[in-house]
């Protein structure tokens, strides 16, 4: 199997492109083992605001993998990306306990304010909103992030103001 | 130093405002040259009077909440830095009813210490058992949590000593304590507010684990919603090891523990415990068969310890006041204390530890004061989004393992959800299938594949078609899904549809579809 991988060319003969000196960088950072994959693709995506498809092949070297295994670790996770995002994401919790305080009605309201699909990004790129199952917020139902801060008891208004403090835009 | 407040910094409490409470209090105590020294200490589980804010007098901390940045000036003006009166104050923290009524061992710390004060950690009886522990023979320490009675808290209930007891005894030399904190069940968050507010406790409970059977590391799996939880268990395994109870002596043992926090990736069948091994092994988290069980081949193989955050953090108790004392708590084969999660549509949502045996409408009358809307109460889903539904008849139900499994019910992780009357059973089982379509790993094909038909033949009674034939379908795919999955996530996905079915047959009694329009 590790063969194969022996052949694999160099992305190109210049300079290496930033997603492969961000690889090179993580999968450094945990020493290349394999069991680190999934912090590895988390550090990716922090950095990169997503996991691009043209780093599976350089991480797959580096772990000694082969690419499909690490697409396959990739693909399993709810949290990654493999396109990129909004400027903002908003995660808005549709788990029983926020449905309890009107949770359904409360992302087509936030969808509709942003004018966005849920599990979409809107035209110009500022906001994502996804659904999330739970976010142990349950007490102060219902709960969303915006760009990664947890907020309870929310509703559309809400989230709306704090999209556009975040991207300046009106939402 | 002047006068000692203090502004969770629990995420719950984040998300509706401690930050911005706190840079007001410290804005006017400048403002009017007070001094204040602001402690920013883990939550107290009243959720609904958060940001709870709590100063300390002369006759002990008092309590105002929820205060908003905005109510800051007023107190200030009202003198709560004496305790003065004010609107939103609830006098002593300790006599507050929802608190006082509690019977809190593993969360006795949570919210009356900063987290990451180790010495105000070890001068609330923290790090008593792990020393304790250090001076034992593994086999000791084993047996004390044996006889605590103490069982997983994760949901499945199993004995921990036993678990203990056979990864002790095998004869591999590497062996792991892997920590599930993979809390993803809807209405709960007793694991989260263990890691945010006090999370040596959970630390000293894997040592403690370690220890008893050999193992010389350990994981902490940690979902990613709780980035809070994840920065702060960090910070505290730094300081555990700098002070030399992790590392290569624990607590003068001559013996190794190391701890690694790993993060989950948002999948929720990590929780499921070889789905977590495979995920912390770095792969997809696909459900292992069993057997072998994990105490026997666990991560990378070897015999592994995976207990829940609230089994790990109860232990120091146990080893510290000894397994009589943990014993003495509860009813029946379930002994000692459990963390009660209400969430929901309830009036006072938030964490309450009592032993077992309460009554259901103790929790949510009693503690949780009904509804937060103010409407009629429906039902309660126990134990998380793959545990039943209960109606009103069965609020007198105690809350204990036995109990709730002899009335088709699970404790689960403790979480209690509730919903008013508004709510229609029909769609709430729809959403167990979906929820289970989204979340199953896919290797088992009841699971998988049951999980999309089982949506679909919902929707067809929600349309009025063929509703009786239906329903018995559903009860048919119950029956397979039951029987014939691996895990929890399929096997136990019949049971909040089946309960509502059951208790709620009206809901799901829908008229025909008008067809003629």
């Amino acid at each position: 199997m590790a063969m194969t991988r022996q052949n694999a060319a160099p992305i190109s003969g210049g300079d290496p492109d930033p997603v492969t000196e961000a690889v090179d960088l993580i999968c450094g950072r945990y020493g290349d083992r394999p069991d680190a994959l999934i912090e590895m693709f988390h550090d990716l995506q922090d950095g990169l605001g997503h996991v691009p498809e043209t780093a599976l092949k350089p991480i797959a070297k580096r772990l000694n993998l082969s690419r499909a295994e690490v697409h396959g670790v990739l693909s399993f996770y709810h949290d990654f990306h493999t396109k990129p995002v909004g400027r903002v994401v908003v995660k808005v919790c549709r788990a029983e306990a926020c449905q309890s305080m009107g949770a359904l009605p409360l992302i087509a309201q936030i969808c509709d304010r942003l004018g966005v699909g849920l599990g979409s990004t809107s035209a110009g790129g500022s906001v994502t909103v996804e659904p999330v199952y739970c976010l142990g917020n349950c007490a102060l139902a219902p709960a969303a992030t915006v760009g990664g801060v947890l907020h309870g008891r929310v509703d559309a208004e809400r989230v709306a103001a704090l999209v556009t403090e975040m991207t300046g835009e009106a939402g | 130093m002047g006068v000692v407040v203090y502004v969770p910094k629990d995420s719950a409490s984040l998300s509706v405002g401690a930050d911005g409470v706190a840079a007001a209090i410290q804005l006017e105590a400048v403002a009017r040259g007070v001094e204040v020294t602001l402690k920013r200490n883990g939550s107290r589980g009243l959720f609904w009077l958060e940001p709870l804010v709590e100063v300390e007098t002369t006759e002990g901390r008092v309590a105002y909440g929820p205060v908003s940045a905005a109510d800051v000036p007023g107190l200030f003006e009202a003198g709560f830095l004496s305790g003065g009166d004010h609107a939103l104050a609830h006098g002593p923290t300790d006599s507050i009813p929802y608190l006082k009524n509690q019977e809190r061992l593993t969360f006795a710390r949570m919210g009356v210490i900063e987290p990451l004060d180790l010495r105000a950690y070890q001068a609330t009886g923290g790090l008593t058992g792990l020393m304790k522990a250090a001076g034992m023979a593994p086999e000791a320490i084993v047996a004390e949590v044996t006889e605590s009675g103490l069982r997983g808290r994760g949901g499945a209930g199993f004995p921990t000593g036993i678990k203990w007891k056979t990864v002790g005894e095998q004869p591999e030399p590497q062996k792991y304590i892997c920590c599930n904190a993979d809390e993803g069940d809807s209405g709960t968050f007793a694991d989260r507010m263990i890691m945010e507010g006090d999370p040596f406790a959970l630390i000293e409970g894997m040592a403690i684990a370690g220890l008893a059977v050999g193992a010389t590391e350990g994981y902490v799996y940690i979902r990613s919603e709780y980035p809070h939880a994840i920065a702060t268990m960090k910070a505290a395994i730094g300081l555990m090891r700098a002070a030399g109870y992790l590392g290569a002596d624990v607590a003068g043992s001559g013996k190794a523990f190391e701890l690694h926090v790993r993060r989950g990736a948002g999948a929720y069948i990590c929780g499921e415990e070889s789905s977590m091994l495979e995920s912390l092994e770095g792969k997809r988290g696909m459900v292992r068969a069993k057997p072998p069980i994990p105490a026997i081949a666990g991560l990378f193989g070897k015999p592994t310890v995976v207990n829940n955050v609230l089994s790990l953090a109860a232990v120091p108790t146990i080893l510290a006041k000894g397994a009589a004392f943990y014993q003495d708590f509860g009813v029946g084969r379930s002994r000692g204390t459990q963390a009660f999660q209400l969430a929901g549509n309830i009036k006072h949502g938030g964490l309450v530890e009592k032993a077992f045996g309460l009554t259901l409408r103790e929790l949510v009358e009693g503690f949780g004061g009904g509804t937060a809307t103010g409407r009629p109460f429906r039902t309660a889903q126990l134990g998380g989004p793959l545990g039943a539904y209960v109606d009103d008849d069965m609020l007198d139900i105690e809350m204990d393992y036995e109990s709730l499994a002899a009335a088709k019910a699970m404790l689960g992780h403790g979480g209690i959800v509730v919903f008013d009357d508004s709510v229609d059973m029909a769609q709430m089982a729809r959403f167990a299938f979906e929820f289970c379509e989204i979340e199953s790993c896919g290797k088992c094909t009841p699971c998988r594949v049951g999980a999309v038909r089982g949506k679909e033949t919902v929707e067809k009674i929600l349309a009025g078609r063929e509703v009786a034939k239906n329903i018995a379908l559903v009860e048919d795919l119950c029956e397979v899904m039951t029987d014939g999955s691996l895990c929890a996530m399929g096997g136990l996905t019949p049971m909040p549809v089946l309960s509502a079915m059951r208790l709620f047959p009206e809901d799901f009694d829908r008229a025909p579809a008008q067809a003629a329009e």
